[in-house]
């Protein structure tokens, strides 16, 4: 009977074993404070994007000129009828940030897609090839980084029209830097790996190692720099809309919704605060997002 | 030192002269310059006029070889709409900019490298997370929005600043820290990061176990060395800010040439947006030369290599 107690006093053979690499995975992702609120103040930004046509109360198009510049529900004379007030064609304030949620995510993260296949495609290259090829691209990059972002931006949109794709494409097709300097500094470290080697060695075509040793070992770097240029892109697109060379009106978007609000701004400062608070908690979570994929993920934070 | 400093003037150079073809070519990415020149109401006349007027009629090369002969002697042609020659609006422009860009730099580094150091001092302590909360925040935060809160703030509340104009240095003050706040999170966490490597170094230990003062040991043998980073950052960032300051100069209506840039695309004079971003491009390269130099001549490793 003595041997029943000693064994109950054992730990049982599931604590002793390791816990499994996925289980650990989420105790780190859980335990980053900041990527859990960035991650999840984030997707519910993209739920109620997503669902904004089910979720508004109102048709962020429709004006009523009765009802210019509402108070929100704060205010001395809120109403549950306009929760966050009206603009000043006196659509409702509520429906226009929903959609433009929709708004600023959609070129976010379309932006950030063809920056990342160019980026990434010219960075590998120079990484994996070096030499002359590295040489031209490095070359490249440095070109782009002496061109004025936002300048080039707005002398393009300018010239060929304004609207939501074009914005897209003209940055995407700016921004990709950040995906090339990095994806050519992380291709430089594994391509000097022995399993590499070990490819080459057992005959494999460049594209195979490039698509199965080298992206693999590269991906987690590439999805850190594509969170944080979801948010560049935002933060551009924000501002080309302020300056008025951005999305156009009528479409909801929150940086033309704060341009719009400027003439209020010194009597309702609420016009412009809910849209710009809006697009700092947007890109303040991509952003701990992000941070927080680089800290679970980075090796060496690993303990 | 020699050799480096010409192989990175000569990169410079190449730099400067691709930067050259892609500003010429934006001219021509809506196909026909001529036409958007010329305004959407212009008859086909007023944009055959333009056409001309513009030598748009000539091959490509020959308008580039052109624009950039002229462009090298300071020649950047005639405003539409000013009708004055582009050098001399740029130049009375420059001023404005130039003293904005120096401003917002110096405040950025004055917040940046004292936070970036006591962090990198204390790491893991509260001073360590504010700094980071500081980084995380202004990086998050659009530098229009922040320019509307202050001119709320300090402008129509507290009446403490001027909200536009350029007449005194206090009409710097608010569109100085907009603009270079945004720099701030970078160098700050370079400059942290660098004081860590450093501090953790032998030659540290060595100051430190021959008994000299913490103070000395700080910033005379580890603040010294975890800068030289910091000095290619600043001149990277006062570049961004040259390019971004469109904005602020926009909402604070600074006489600059960002808010020139603003003007003429509203104008679609177009010779006056070219110039302004071939000039700061061009400036960038130069910023970036300059602090290349500057690096090499701190630090011999890099030169050598």
């Amino acid at each position: 009977m003595a041997n029943g107690t000693v064994a109950e006093k054992l730990p049982s053979a599931q604590a002793i074993l390791e816990p499994s690499p996925t289980s650990l995975m989420l105790k780190r992702v859980f335990g980053h404070a900041g990527m859990t609120i960035g991650g999840g103040v984030l997707l519910s930004i993209f739920l109620v994007a997503v669902l904004a046509p089910l979720l508004a109360p109102h048709d962020p198009f429709s004006q009523d000129l009765t009802k210019r510049f509402v108070d929100p529900i704060w205010g001395a004379k809120g109403t549950w009828e306009h929760v966050l007030g009206t603009d000043g064609f006196g659509r409702d304030y509520l429906s226009r940030m929903m959609f433009g949620a929709q708004t600023s995510l959609l070129i976010g993260f379309s932006a950030m897609l063809i920056s990342g296949i160019l980026g990434t495609a010219l960075g590998v290259a120079a990484g994996y090839f070096g030499g002359r090829v590295d040489m031209i691209i490095t070359f490249i990059i440095t070109t782009r980084l002496a061109m004025p972002v936002i300048l080039v931006a707005l002398v393009v949109v300018a010239l060929i029209g304004s609207s939501l794709t074009i914005v897209i494409w003209v940055l995407g097709l700016l921004i990709w830097d950040r995906f090339a300097v990095v994806m050519r500094a992380t291709t430089q470290q594994v391509r000097a790996m022995d399993y590499v080697a070990a490819a080459k060695a057992l005959g494999c075509s460049t594209l195979r190692i490039i698509l199965t040793e080298i992206m693999p070992n590269i991906v987690n770097a590439l999805i850190v720099v594509a969170t944080l240029e979801v948010a560049h892109a935002v933060l551009l697109e924000a501002a080309l809309s302020f300056l008025g060379l951005g999305v156009q009106p009528p479409t909801p978007s929150w940086g033309l919704m704060v341009s719009e609000g400027k003439g209020m701004m010194f009597f309702k400062a609420w016009v412009i605060a809910i849209p710009g608070t809006a697009l700092f908690m947007l890109v303040l979570c991509i952003n701990l997002l992000g941070d927080g994929i680089r800290d679970v993920t980075a090796p060496e934070n690993r303990n | 030192m020699l050799f480096y400093a010409l192989k990175r003037f000569g990169v410079a150079i190449l730099v400067a002269l691709s930067v050259s073809v892609v500003t010429f070519s934006l001219l021509h990415v809506s196909g026909d310059p001529a036409a958007a020149m010329a305004g959407e109401s212009a008859s086909e006349e007023d944009i055959e006029y333009v056409r001309k007027h513009y030598g748009f009629d000539r091959p490509l090369p020959v308008q580039y070889a052109d624009w950039a002969y002229r462009a090298m002697h300071g020649d950047f042609g005639q405003s539409i709409y000013l009708k004055r020659a582009v050098s001399g609006i740029l130049a009375e422009r420059a001023p404005t900019t130039m003293i904005l860009g120096a401003l917002a730099l110096s405040f950025a580094l004055i917040l940046a490298i004292p936070l970036g150091v006591l962090a990198a001092m204390f790491p893991n302590t509260m001073i360590d997370r504010f700094a980071l909360t500081i980084a995380v925040v202004g990086q998050a935060l659009p530098s229009f929005f922040f320019a509307l809160i202050m001119i709320i703030v300090f402008g129509v509340w507290l009446r403490w600043l001027p909200i536009s104009g350029h007449s005194s240095w206090l009409n710097f003050i608010m569109p100085s820290i907009a603009l270079g706040y945004y720099a701030t999170p970078a160098i700050m966490r370079l400059t942290r990061a660098g004081m860590m490597d450093v501090m953790s170094s032998d030659y540290i230990r060595t100051a430190r176990a021959k008994g000299l003062k913490p103070r000395v040991v700080l910033f005379k043998h580890a603040l010294r060395n975890a800068i030289i980073p910091v000095v290619s950052l600043s001149a990277v960032q006062l570049g961004f800010m040259l390019g971004g300051s469109i904005v602020i100069e926009a909402i604070f209506s600074l006489n600059g040439r960002g808010s020139l840039a603003w003007q003429s695309i509203q104008r679609s004079d177009f010779e006056v947006m070219q110039a302004i971003v071939l000039t700061i491009a061009t400036f960038y390269i130069l910023l970036t030369f300059l602090a290349d130099l500057l690096n090499a001549f701190l630090d011999p490793r890099i030169r050598v290599s």
